[in-house]
């Protein structure tokens, strides 16, 4: 195959899978929540227990007048809800899905790239926030700063822990190098890893800085139409990427019966397991109060982040 | 445990998960309503009298009556009787609030609650209800709810009772000693 064939495949099937899987977890939270909560939730849309929900709602945020504020930073304003986007459309390119190079960019470093660029997002919140020109915004926008750079830290280190047990960086070679008992080892840096995923994503419990009960809808307060609909579109994808990071750094990818064939197979299913997890979460627990979110993270999760560490190191050692 | 709440939260939402959800849908299934739901009010005009009562007591004011007497010959009376017709017999149900007032207040069960909902309209004026819509609506009555056994009997019941029992049996009235009530403890 030629070069250029094969990178547009590649390209082409990761944006697929960017808009694709997003929607089928948007559409699971829609009906998890709904039976959690013993309701039915979307049924008419599509004719089929409201299957095409989501590509409604996406109709109607395109019909939707796009307002921006008179007071607006109307460029910042304007790029913000794409940079939301960006950076997990990019970290897509970097998760494998089977072994034998199924991933769309193989890369040395994947882990430090997928870390470094999901910390892009803290930049998309705070442009939304200040462009906004609306007090609500501001607020939200700051809870979320604080929020971002303090999960930051243990999410780094407990992804450090898995790098030093695999002895190297790169996503395919960790899954190549996990075996089952890392399921135990590992255990406290995987908690600790989807817990303060979850709150890089602003996920309830973690939706502090959205807080509607609070700051009407806190960073995204003064969009509409289109635009908001991409930071809908990049909370569900961030459903995706978390889940797909625990799923590559914790769970294994693709390990499972015959990965050869059905590698692609176990990484869906796990993906899908963990997203149904992170909307469990919501369904079950009250937003955290904004001390309770920084008290959780530097008093439980950085220190259980950097014992996580030390214990890999010792058995790293050992072993 | 510490632990242990946050554990059971979840197992509450995922035991609703597993449980078949309690939305009734609406418009493709008919709603099972609880007895004496208060759907729309229906009037049974021969049994109505003219005697304004509900009308003075309804809090809305929303009840609109119109009536005139006639003369009724009774063979064999001294002088012919006067009866009233009822001309106009309206509610606004923009107005109305449900409360049952009428209902309760009629001596003579001219009006009764009937389960009926689905009579929204487009235009408010339609929601005032005319003597003959109104009258429609008597189609719709359920038969009253069986009466509760452990409840006091009616008052007709009562009263039909100590007619056949005859004067002089004992009634609950005469029985019933005085309530005591009883002294708190210290
Ligand atoms: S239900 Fe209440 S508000 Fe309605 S007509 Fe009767 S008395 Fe008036
Ligand atoms: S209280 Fe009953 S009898 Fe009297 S006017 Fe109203 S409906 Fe008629």
């Amino acid at each position: 195959m030629p070069l250029w064939l094969e990178l547009g495949v590649r390209v082409v099937a990761v944006v697929a899978a960017f808009l694709v899987v997003p929607l089928i977890v948007g559409q699971m939270e829609h009906k998890v929540m709904a039976h959690m909560q013993s309701r039915l939730g979307p049924m008419y849309a599509g004719g089929f227990h409201g299957w095409a929900q989501l590509v409604a709602d996406g109709v109607k945020f395109v019909q939707k007048e796009d307002i921006t504020p008179r007071d607006a930073d109307r460029r910042v304003f304007q790029l913000a809800p794409i940079v939301a986007l960006f950076p997990y459309l990019i970290v897509l390119l970097a998760i494998p899905l089977g072994p034998g190079g199924l991933v769309a960019q193989p890369m040395d470093i994947g882990l430090f790239f997928v870390l470094a660029v999901l910390g892009v997002g803290v930049v998309a919140v705070l442009m939304s926030a200040w462009a906004s020109a609306n007090k609500y915004s501001l607020l939200g926008g700051l809870r979320g700063a604080a929020q971002l750079l303090g999960y930051e830290l243990p999410l780094v280190l407990s992804a450090a822990s898995v790098a030093m047990a695999a002895g190297t960086l790169s996503l395919p070679g960790i899954v190549e190098a996990w075996s089952p008992w890392w399921l135990l080892w590992q255990a406290p840096a995987a908690l600790v890893f989807f817990i303060s995923g979850l709150a890089e994503i602003r996920r309830p419990p973690f939706d502090m800085p959205i807080a509607d009960s609070e700051l009407v809808f806190g960073y995204m307060t003064e969009y509409s139409g289109l635009r908001f609909a991409f930071f809908l579109l990049a909370e569900y994808v961030g459903i995706v990427v978390i889940a797909a990071l625990t799923t590559v750094l914790f769970l294994g990818g693709w390990h499972g019966p015959d990965p050869a064939h059905f590698g692609w197979l176990w990484t869906l299913v796990k993906v899908f397991a963990v997203s149904f997890v992170v909307i469990w979460l919501r369904v079950s627990y009250p937003r955290l109060r904004e001390d309770q979110l920084q008290r959780l993270c530097w008093l439980v999760l950085v220190p259980v982040a950097l014992a996580q560490l030390v214990l890999t190191a010792a058995v790293k050692l050992a072993l | 445990m510490p632990g242990q709440g946050l554990i059971n939260g979840l197992a509450v939402t995922l035991k609703t998960m597993t449980k078949r959800s309690s939305t009734q849908q609406y418009p493709d299934v008919e709603p099972d309503l609880p007895p004496r739901s208060r759907g729309v009010i229906a009037l049974l005009e021969e049994n109505c009298t003219v005697c304004m009562l509900c009308a003075r007591e309804c809090p809305d004011w929303c009840i609109y009556i119109d009536s005139h007497k006639e003369e009724v010959v009774v063979p064999g009376a001294a002088r012919a009787r006067q009866r009233n017709v009822l001309d106009k017999f309206d509610i606004d149900f923009s107005l109305c609030m449900y409360c049952g007032i009428c209902i309760e207040v009629c001596p003579f069960d001219a009006l009764h609650w009937t389960p009926e909902f689905e009579y929204a309209e487009t235009d408010v004026l339609n929601l005032l209800h005319d003597k003959d819509r109104l009258g429609d609506w008597m189609r719709t009555v359920p038969p009253p709810p069986a009466h509760d056994v452990l409840g006091e009997p009616s008052k007709e019941e009562a009263t039909a009772a100590r007619k056949a029992a005859g004067p002089g049996a004992a009634t609950p009235a005469k029985t019933a000693r005085p309530a005591v009530r009883p002294e708190p403890e210290k």
